[in-house]
């Protein structure tokens, strides 16, 4: 699995609210049983015009934002479905975080597996960076640190976050989590011996 | 409410233990550090959309499944809904290929398979239960955000993403972090014409859909005691919706009466034992959840969204409201609607009844209540996609498909279809009221306006030819 430790880059504050999954990857270009090439496709109903070419007036068509590696955004982002092209989506495009209030939960989980890093911080913290990098056109890059769980505006302020343990440790380490768990074989044998015993049905 | 992601809980909240609790802590086989746990998962259902990834990766990694008798595949999101279909006809291109990779993989392994032409087909949520796959006590989990679902039958049910789906199929375990606990209570009584679709949907409308954030659900009272099992999966359904990844309505006696002789119940002494077991599964009197919210049912009229969020939602005798904030403009703005404009007599250009929210047997039967002997408006294109196959048939052996098609709907094969605008299973530039979940910008097709109902108020509106009351007729 890919780990994440630390980004600076460029920011796209993507202001909005409630921006789900159908949205960031709709579900026309889910096709293929293959890992990759989704990142054409990210937000590709906002992304390009009916004739397939690109929409000028959106952000992430826009230089510097064409090649940001942290996304600014409000509450709620990433619910909806569970398709876990979503954040491979992202993650192809370039990016390599998200800053936004709240998250959907599925999302969440999924974006650590795709070495991402959501990064939960109050709304108006996450508009103060918005306006900074606005101010700066963009240029102004943003840092986020997961060691460190701070992020870094263009201007030095620092916010700290935090992320859950396990699936942080998972991100910095970039471990396959299949191993890490087959590594505590024997316990979970012995959870499924007594839980059978107990709960034959379940079997 | 405080809306976090996935975060910790702290112990003792109170004297007694949820229904969450007690089923948490019986699946606990490891705990990872002070915020998650290695939990035990009883069921992994897959589809062709996301399974097929899980499987193909798998695969690619060189593993085996773990435990192939606690996975069931389901073919239903991809497969067409067109009568008569074959193995791999589907609505989208890339289609045939993962139906064809997941049927294979699936018959590889040994896992249990419903191909699109078994009896038992349909869509995986409607499936589970009505199977006996999904159980109460049971973790089960699915690529799918609307698992939940069978929360309804008193399992711990949630949706997962491939990459969790590959470690439960390897390891048949996932990692996860404790939730905090929301009780929604639904007291009083509902009254004739509303359903439990108008229940959820008014809750999401005062919570928000961010209420649920971080939070595992309880759905109780006296509204939730009386509901049939099958309203009780359209709550728990919606779940995600206000962004709880799980939804559940504890085991009581519907529920045991609802699972006893389903195909994968257990049987005879088996089945004694079992019941014993769930019927501890109760949340205990005097235990605390971190944040509790009622809706009285007494005075619910049903719902109907406006805009592209399932929290846009007002009472069918409701006006558009004006936004209050730029998420609601927007909205609007994609809807084409005004404020102040009454939902009822808003024109429409499609029905549709389907999707694992709302097209099982008492779906279709209040849908065909008010159908009966009537037709649909003209220039209105009205489908009806069952939730499942053996719904179809009990359907069909009540004759309801004739008055589905006397009316003017289409009768299609069970699948996921329509819902979700799975390839040309879409409508373009329609306005259409709908019976399933999500009413997202684009969700059953480009520029398609969605506005969800209840199966009664969908049959009263493609009569109407516009949003309708099927209170008055």
């Amino acid at each position: 699995m890919e780990s994440f430790q630390r980004v600076t880059g460029i920011a796209a504050p993507l202001m909005r609210i409630n921006v789900d999954t159908d949205q960031i990857i709709p579900t026309l270009f889910l096709g293929g049983t293959d890992a990759k090439g989704y990142g054409k496709h990210l937000f590709h109903h906002w992304r390009y015009r009916e004739d397939g070419s690109p929409n000028p007036d959106f952000l992430l068509n826009q230089a510097p934002y064409d090649g940001s590696e942290v996304l600014l955004a409000d509450r709620n982002f990433g619910c909806g479905s569970s398709r876990e092209r979503a954040p491979k989506a992202l993650r192809e495009f370039g990016f390599r975080a998200v800053i936004a209030p709240s998250f959907g939960g599925i999302f969440f989980n999924n974006c650590y597996r795709n070495g991402i890093v959501p990064v939960e911080l109050p709304i108006e913290d996450v508009q103060d960076i918005a306006r900074e990098v606005e101010a700066s056109a963009g240029k102004g890059k943003v840092t986020v640190d997961l060691e460190a769980q701070a992020v870094t505006s263009p201007s030095g302020r620092r916010y700290v976050f935090t992320a859950p343990g396990t699936l942080r440790d998972m991100l910095l380490q970039g471990v396959d989590e299949i191993e890490l768990t087959l590594g505590k074989r024997a316990e979970i044998e012995a959870f499924r011996g007594r839980d059978r015993a107990r709960r034959p049905w379940a079997y | 409410m405080p809306s976090r992601s996935p975060s910790p809980v702290g112990e003792g909240r109170g004297e007694g233990r949820t229904f969450f609790d007690k089923v948490w802590d019986d699946h606990v086989i490891a705990k990872l550090g002070d915020d998650a746990a290695l939990l035990q998962i009883d069921r992994l259902v897959l589809h062709e959309l996301s399974g097929s990834q899980a499987v193909t990766a798998l695969a690619k990694a060189g593993r085996k499944p773990m435990s192939r008798e606690q996975v069931f595949t389901v073919i239903e999101h991809l497969i067409s809904t067109k009568p008569g279909r074959g193995p791999t006809d589907s609505p989208s291109p890339s289609g045939p290929i993962m139906i064809e990779a997941t049927r294979k993989a699936s018959r590889e392994w040994g896992f249990h398979f419903i191909d699109y032409d078994d009896p038992r087909q349909g869509i995986a949520h409607v499936v589970a239960p009505e199977q006996g796959i999904a159980f109460p006590g049971a973790t089960l989990v699915c690529c799918d955000s609307h698992t939940s679902t069978v929360g309804g039958v008193g399992a711990l049910a949630w949706g997962i993403g491939a990459s969790e789906a590959e470690h439960v199929l390897a390891t048949q375990t996932l990692a996860q972090s404790k939730p905090k606990a929301l009780r929604v209570t639904f007291d009083g009584r509902l009254r004739e014409g509303v359903y439990a679709k108008d229940m959820i949907l008014a809750l999401i409308g005062r919570i928000g859909a961010q209420g649920g954030i971080g939070y595992a659900t309880e759905f109780a009272g006296a509204a939730v005691a009386s509901l049939p099992i099958e309203g009780r999966l359209t709550i728990c359904n919606m779940a995600i919706e206000f962004q709880s990844k799980y939804g559940f309505v504890p085991p009581d006696d519907s529920t045991i009466e609802y699972l006893a002789n389903r195909a994968f119940s257990p049987k005879g002494a088996a089945w004694d034992e079992a019941v014993r077991y769930w019927r501890t599964l109760a949340t205990d009197e005097g235990a605390a959840f971190d944040q509790e919210v009622t809706i009285d049912c007494d005075a619910l009229a049903p719902q109907v969204t406006w805009g592209t969020s399932p929290q846009h939602v007002t009472s069918i005798d409701g006006i558009v409201p004006r936004p209050s904030d730029s998420g609601e403009e927007k909205a609007l703005g994609y809807m084409r609607l005004e404020p102040g404009t009454p939902l009822l007599g808003l024109a429409i250009d499609v029905a549709y009844i389907g999707s694992c929210t709302n097209a099982r047997l008492s779906d279709l039967r209040a849908a065909a209540a008010v159908l009966k002997g009537r037709k649909v408006k003209a220039g209105v294109q009205a489908v009806c996609v069952p939730g499942s196959t053996p719904v179809k048939h009990a359907a069909e052996a009540e004759g309801l498909d004739l008055v589905f098609k006397e009316a003017g709907f289409e009768w299609h094969e069970s699948a996921c279809g329509f819902c979700g605008s799975i390839g040309d299973n879409r409508f373009s530039d329609l306005r259409v009221v709908s019976t399933t979940n999500r009413n997202f910008e684009g969700r059953q097709g480009p520029k398609t306006r969605t506005h969800l109902a209840s199966p009664a108020t969908v049959a009263a509106s493609a009569i109407a030819g516009c949003i309708a009351d099927a209170r008055k007729r």
